[in-house]
């Protein structure tokens, strides 16, 4: 999947370097901003009151 | 014949196109990846982040109340008569933040925004908070049970070292009107539904309050939900907005 991935990004290998980095940083981005605050707003409270 | 085929074959890189296996695999390995990364950041990350960002609007809220009282001092309480009643704010509105809370023991720049009631996202979440009061309990120098929630760990790791405090140490409860120092007392480990701990005197329904008292709770042990972790103190002095305790003089204002 991956080496696919590598196969069908153009230019020389830095090129490719590059935009498979690019791609990193927005989809950790997306996940630091949205998913992951999302997914620990599913797991349930891990509050420190007290109440009935 | 066969055999001389096959070292021709093996010649060059083998060129596999996408498998099920393959795919599977990968995708397998993305998910732990994200698992972990997920780990990372909420453990860690996150907190640390958070963290800064409370502390920050904690100094701004509480250098901001200082400046205030040193461009129009207010007056000492009178110490000559022993027993004076500190004031008392007004109710705050649900969300505002009415008080600055530090914590010596918890680090030499802990502080935190107090915000009126403990929802989860608009204080004990919040990137400007950390720490609510509930709603229902006194407020600062006031006879009863001034009742403060927050975070164990995770968003903030608020009280992530509360279960460190020792007998005798200060709270100092900071609000427009002066500092509210109280002094730590006892832990209670109890169910998260004993809400008998935000009584006025705390766990007595019977009693009729005279002391001033302060609780803290939060979420016992780290990383879980299943206990909540109750620290007490009693109400000790007051001292008018300008006159900085001199425990936190040095952390006032800082990490701003």
């Amino acid at each position: 999947m991956y080496a696919a991935l590598w196969r069908v990004l153009p230019g020389p290998w830095w090129v490719r370097l590059l935009i498979v980095l690019a791609i990193l940083v927005v989809v950790l981005f997306a996940l630091v901003t949205w998913v992951f605050p999302w997914v620990d707003s599913l797991l349930g409270p891990q509050e420190g009151t007290v109440g009935p | 014949m066969a055999s001389e085929e096959t070292p021709a074959r093996r010649r060059g890189r083998p060129r596999r196109g996408l498998t099920v296996v393959g795919v599977l695999g990968e995708l397998l390995i993305t998910a732990g990846v994200l698992v972990l990364l997920f780990l990372g950041w909420q453990v860690w990350w996150n907190s640390l982040v958070l963290a800064g960002q409370q502390t920050s609007a904690a100094a701004q809220q509480s250098q901001k109340w200082v400046n205030d009282a040193m461009k129009a001092p207010k007056p000492a309480p009178d110490t000559a008569t022993a027993q004076v009643a500190p004031p008392v704010l007004a109710k705050p509105a649900p969300y505002q933040p009415f008080a600055v809370l530090y914590v010596p023991r918890l680090g030499a720049d802990w502080k935190r925004v107090i915000r009126q009631t403990v929802d989860t996202d608009r204080v004990l979440n919040s990137y400007t908070a950390g720490v609510g009061h509930y709603i229902d309990t006194q407020l600062p120098g006031q006879v009863g049970n001034f009742a403060v929630a927050g975070h164990d760990s995770g968003w903030g790791n608020t009280f992530i070292d509360l279960s460190k405090l020792r007998i005798g140490d200060r709270f100092y409860v900071q609000t427009q009107d002066g500092w509210y120092t109280y002094t730590f007392r006892n832990f209670e480990y109890v169910q998260p539904s004993a809400v008998g701990v935000l009584l006025p005197v705390p766990r007595q329904p019977a009693e009729t309050p005279v002391e001033r008292f302060m609780t803290i709770t939060t979420c016992n042990p780290p990383f879980h939900a299943g206990e909540r972790l109750i620290a007490y103190s009693v109400f000790q002095a007051f001292a008018p907005p300008q006159d900085v305790p001199s425990e936190i003089a040095a952390a006032v204002g800082q990490g701003g």
